[in-house]
């Protein structure tokens, strides 16, 4: 009975790692690189099959057929060890997301862990060691600056990622991330309450604070992932790729990598909290928990999932392409002053409201 | 000398940030629909597409020997491109034309006429200085070859890419 859960739990893991999130990598990649030359006016990889959809094939034999190069004054052990400590954290954090509902009576969660967001919260600090490591293992100027402006960064925007959902589990009013998507399919979506219980006086007015806390949480988020307009560790302008400026091969692969894989499930934590998670929107197709879910239906939830965590993607992107890079001392005041106090301030005005509108 | 540069004042939409870059964010998505949709134009997919039908009447691209109306070398093996061509790709030796030959009156005929298209620069000196309007500059510019040997261009590969010129000299043929 053990192993059959077991088996199981590594079906859902090898699936949802190296089937789902690992292609999705690639393909983000691919998709940055063509939304990015749409954007300038430019064509980007169509060379490699259909539209260029085999590219990432061909990078990914690139970094495996490059040199790997360990420079002679680093220090070595820690020099191998910052790219798993960024690529680790970011796979693991998957760990706790609902990707789907339900499907042939399991549960589409790898680990229906009841602290689900502090549990994300809690790996995906972990990847700032990864940098710094990397930053301080090179030896080197520009992986060191990129490195401690790394640290700065993550760590004073962590406050406001954490500040800025609680208002989110306090209308929810659960920590267990599969519960939380299931209470928004009954009773509409934080972002959308157009149905359900949502739909009143409160529900409605509740949709300031929330759209408050979603726009803090996305934007610590792009902060936290270190992509522009917050791309300062890397800023290829100033510190030449910054913390990864002397990694090679596969090693540098795995920055870029788990750069792209800390992207998506930021993506998806943000759809499960805000958008409903693998709920359909107008409570079509909508379940509470309780009776068993036919196939379909689960497999229909578990592509608009992966459908919202695309959208949210190219919305990443489209951002990345859009805007300049801040400077360091505007960054760590839009962080430390401003996202920290709206995000205290956001606590309130939800408390607020959820106590005097009944 | 000293002055004072004004700093905008900054009203308070443009202080909070958010107006100005969902009016960047709409920028870039327009441009990312019209390059979408075609409507924007970007570069052209060279292998696929080429420059052949847009190419101007006076495109100076690889030079070649060409023949006349009764498909007889017009070149004369005068030498006059071998010695203006600036970077000296070209090589030609001469030969006589023996007498029992048909065109024994035209005297000389290269025996060899090379071309190094490694060192050819396009510049169409041969073409003005040719007496015999034998070299012309043809549209071919994608001249390719996987060794050096390969690149220069004998004799029989200069008529292939030139081809027969009609009416242009007759001054050897009995159409005068």
């Amino acid at each position: 009975m053990d192993f059959i859960a077991l088996a199981i739990s590594a079906v859902k893991i090898v699936g949802l790692v190296f089937l789902v999130i690992m292609p999705m990598v690639a393909y983000a990649v691919w998709a940055e690189r063509r939304v990015s030359a749409l954007i300038q006016d430019r064509v980007g990889p169509n060379r490699v099959g259909f539209q260029g959809l085999l590219q990432p094939v061909a990078d990914g034999l690139k970094f495996i057929l490059k040199e790997d190069f360990t420079p002679k004054n680093v220090r070595t052990g820690y020099y191998w060890l910052a790219p798993a400590l960024t690529m680790v954290p970011a796979l693991l954090t998957c760990a706790v997301l609902p990707f789907g509902s339900q499907l042939f009576g399991e549960p589409m969660v790898i680990a229906n862990l009841n602290a689900g967001p502090l549990f994300i919260f809690a790996i995906a600090s972990l990847s700032v060691y990864g940098i710094v490591l990397a930053g301080w293992a090179s030896n080197s100027k520009y992986p060191f600056l990129g490195g401690v402006r790394s640290t700065s960064q993550m760590i004073s925007y962590e406050i406001s990622l954490g500040l800025s959902i609680i208002p989110v589990l306090m209308i929810l009013g659960d920590l267990n991330l599969g519960r939380m998507v299931q209470d928004q399919s009954v009773n509409g979506w934080l972002m959308l309450p157009l149905w359900g219980d949502r739909f009143s006086l409160k529900g409605l007015l509740l949709l300031v604070p929330v759209v408050i806390s979603f726009v803090v949480f996305t934007v610590s988020m792009f902060a936290e992932t270190n992509r522009l307009p917050f791309d300062l560790p890397e800023c290829e302008t100033e510190l030449v790729a910054g913390y990864h400026t002397e990694y090679s091969s596969m090693k540098f692969a795995l920055f870029f990598l788990g750069e792209y894989a800390a992207m998506i499930i930021g993506s998806g934590l943000a759809v499960t909290l805000f958008f409903g998670g693998w709920s359909l929107p107008f409570g079509w197709l909508s379940w509470d928990g309780k009776a068993d879910l036919p196939w379909w239906q689960g497999l229909i939830h578990m592509a608009t999932f992966f459908g919202k965590v695309v959208v949210f993607i190219l919305f990443f992107i489209w951002v990345r392409w859009s805007l300049p890079r801040f400077r360091f001392d505007q960054l760590m005041r839009l962080g430390l002053v401003f996202f920290f106090e709206i995000a205290v301030i956001n606590i309130i005005l939800t408390a607020g409201i959820m106590m005097l509108v009944k | 000398m000293a002055f004072v540069v004004r700093r905008p004042q900054l009203k308070w939409w443009e202080k909070i940030y958010l107006p100005v870059i969902a009016k960047g964010l709409v920028i870039t998505m327009r441009h990312f629909i019209r390059t979408l949709t075609g409507r924007t134009k970007v570069t052209m997919q060279y292998p696929e597409e080429k420059w052949n039908d847009q190419l101007p009447e006076h495109y100076r691209g690889a030079p070649a020997l060409v023949t006349d109306e009764q498909d007889r070398e017009r070149c004369v093996a005068c030498q006059l491109c071998e010695f203006i061509c600036p970077p000296r790709a070209i090589t030609i030796i001469p030969e006589e034309i023996p007498s029992e030959d048909k065109w024994a009156k035209v005297e000389k005929r290269p025996r060899a006429f090379n071309i190094d298209m490694i060192r050819c620069i396009y510049c169409g000196l041969c073409e003005e200085v040719c007496p015999e309007q034998a070299i012309f500059l043809r549209k071919d510019y994608a001249i390719t070859g996987e060794s050096r040997a390969e690149m220069v261009h004998d004799k029989a590969r200069l008529y292939e890419i030139g081809g027969r010129r009609v009416g242009l000299v007759n001054k050897w043929n009995d159409l005068k």
